[in-house]
């Protein structure tokens, strides 16, 4: 049974997440006798489509052109819909970001395949794939198999690692995509809140600010250990909604959910919805005054105290550091 | 305009989870059920949508008895009609969007509201494979809507930033937090909706792709340490994470 991963670009290049997709998707072809494919759509593709022989990839599928610059659920869903065919593929793999989120469903329906989504484990046990995936806000995880094929399969970004491969010189091939009638909705253009900024998704440390930083002008604090840690900076729900930061920078339930090797918790509480999404990370440090609050039952490390006072001491001592 | 909204109970966000015997899904015992809070923006957003241009809100949810109290939840808000699509259970994802198409084909929506994701199973995929189904456009995770005419304009939250799509109708959308402030039922529109006759229609029955095998709790984290207090404590803090967690 032959793979297909497509390995998601932003501006060019290629993302993280992708290359996280490809690794799972190397092993799992491995194991299903197959080969590995991988497409590439949007600005970059050719220029990239090389680098990808560090991964073990036999064949890489190229689409380009106005059409694809943008996203755009229809002419995305026919681009990997032609890769497959021109691989032979019986399982498409790609990471659950945003964009894997909305074309995976579509794909699966599409294709009326077995659709396992946001997945953080991946097994094949004989003739069958088995995954495991957070349910509940995490509070759960439950196990499903696929018994048929085709499949559809997202990974939950920063769940699974990147490892390069034994290098093979991929085969690259341009798919020509006939879109004639098919596009149904328009992308206008990408707007960027905070250019430059780390995304949490992306990030392997986060530094989130609740609460008990007071006011939002300490959030200063927070990004200057972000800075030194080079870090992504979080937000608590109560923060968001009391208009210091931007919903882009939630963790939570209702924000985003993240799975970073290191996560400082500064002022806050550890409330079940903020809980939920960041209780899969490796390395949990809490900052905050009460010694009972609920996070310090969650964290690794912990420091009772003020988090305006400790903040500019514990980014003196990241920067000693070196 | 003639809406849909596409409606689902789940299990409040601040309940205990605790696994049912069989070891394949919830214990219901001493849970309280509410009406998912992303429809909540749905349906606020349908509302808003018909009080702008006319027209009603039909609200449907796919379940057993339970999808009855989402569908009054709904109705209480001031949805127009409700769909009960009856199904006992067996579905998996793909079959509940079949489904959902398929009571929705042919009645002349001409948008189709839901959730970004349903926080029981955490999937987000319903919506899309909806739209897939009948054909339509759709965006997903939408923080804000101007419907002008047959035409809209979403934004779609993504890492980083927004993406702007434009699609005509008839489309659907997945609401995300930000979308709108959902209003608060009514005691008039708590007792008109009692007496509101639900529609009930079968469930398509599909046989599932993708089996549930087992429902497991996550491995449970070492117990942590408190490092000290205040100032003090940081460069015990530092060195530990730097020799012990090895994350510095």
């Amino acid at each position: 049974m032959n793979v297909l991963t497509y390995i998601e670009s932003r501006g060019g290049k290629i993302r993280g997440a992708g290359l996280e997709a490809l690794t799972v998707a190397r092993d799992l072809a491995g194991k299903l006798g197959g080969t590995l494919n991988a497409l590439l759509i949007g600005e970059g593709s050719v220029t990239n489509a090389a680098s990808l022989g560090n991964y073990g990839v036999a064949k890489v599928f190229v689409v380009e052109g106005g059409d694809f610059n943008g996203y755009s659920p229809e002419a995305y869903r026919e681009a990997v819909i032609s890769a497959m065919k021109a691989s032979d593929a019986g399982v498409v793999v790609m990471s659950s970001t945003s964009l894997g989120k909305d074309l995976a469903p579509v794909l699966a329906a599409r294709l009326d395949a077995a659709f396992l989504p946001d997945c953080t484990g991946l097994e094949v046990e004989g003739e069958k794939l088995v995954v495991r995936r957070p349910v509940y806000a995490g509070r759960c995880l439950i196990t499903l198999s696929a018994t048929s094929f085709p499949a559809v399969i997202s990974l939950r970004p920063k769940a699974f690692l990147v490892a390069p491969g034994v290098e093979t010189s991929p085969v690259v091939t341009t798919l020509n995509i006939d879109l004639s009638g098919k596009v149904k909705s328009r992308f206008v253009e990408y707007k960027t809140e905070s250019a430059g900024k780390l995304d949490v998704t992306e990030a392997d440390v986060i530094v989130t600010g609740g609460r008990g930083l007071k006011d939002p002008a300490n959030f200063v604090l927070v990004e200057e250990l972000a800075a030194v840690l080079g870090a992504a900076v979080g937000a608590s729900r109560a923060v968001v909604d009391a208009g210091w930061r931007s919903h882009g920078e939630q963790i939570g339930q209702t924000g985003k959910v993240v799975n970073p090797t290191l996560y400082f918790a500064v002022g806050i509480s550890g409330a079940i919805q903020h809980v939920a999404g960041m209780r899969s990370s490796k390395v949990i440090v809490a900052i905050n005054k009460d010694k009972e609050a609920p996070i310090f039952k969650l964290a690794d490390y912990g420091i009772v105290g003020d988090a305006i006072e400790i903040l500019p001491e514990l980014t003196r001592a990241v920067k000693a550091l070196g | 305009m003639n809406i849909a909204v596409l409606v689902k109970l789940v299990p409040d966000t601040e309940a205990t989870i605790k696994i049912d015997a069989d070891r394949r899904k919830i214990a219901a015992g001493e849970i309280n059920f509410v009406l998912n809070p992303y429809d909540e923006y749905a349906v606020e957003e349908g509302l808003r949508q018909k009080e702008k241009s006319g027209g009603q809100v039909t609200v449907i949810s796919l379940g057993g008895d339970e999808a009855v109290k989402a569908l009054r939840n709904a109705l209480a808000m001031g949805a127009d009609e409700a769909i009960h699509v009856k199904n006992s259970g067996g579905l998996d994802m793909l079959g509940v969007a079949k489904t959902l198409a398929d009571v929705v084909r042919g009645r002349g929506f001409d948008l189709i509201l839901a959730g970004k994701q349903a926080v029981d199973d955490d999937c987000g995929a319903v919506g899309a494979m909806v739209a897939e189904f009948l054909d339509i456009p759709h965006v997903s995770i939408v923080t804000s809507l101007d419907v002008q005419g047959d035409k809209l304009t979403a934004t779609r939250e993504i890492e980083g930033g927004f993406e702007i799509f434009e699609a005509g109708l008839p489309a659907l959308i997945t609401a995300q937090k930000g979308l709108n402030e959902p209003r608060y039922a009514s005691l008039k529109g708590i007792m008109a909706s009692k007496k509101k006759v639900i529609e009930e229609v079968e469930a398509t029955i599909t046989a599932p792709k993708v089996e549930v095998i087992t429902l497991t709790y996550p491995p449970q984290r070492p117990p942590g340490k408190i490092v000290g207090q205040g100032v003090e404590a940081v460069p015990e803090l530092v060195r530990l994470l730097k020799e012990e967690a090895k994350v510095l």
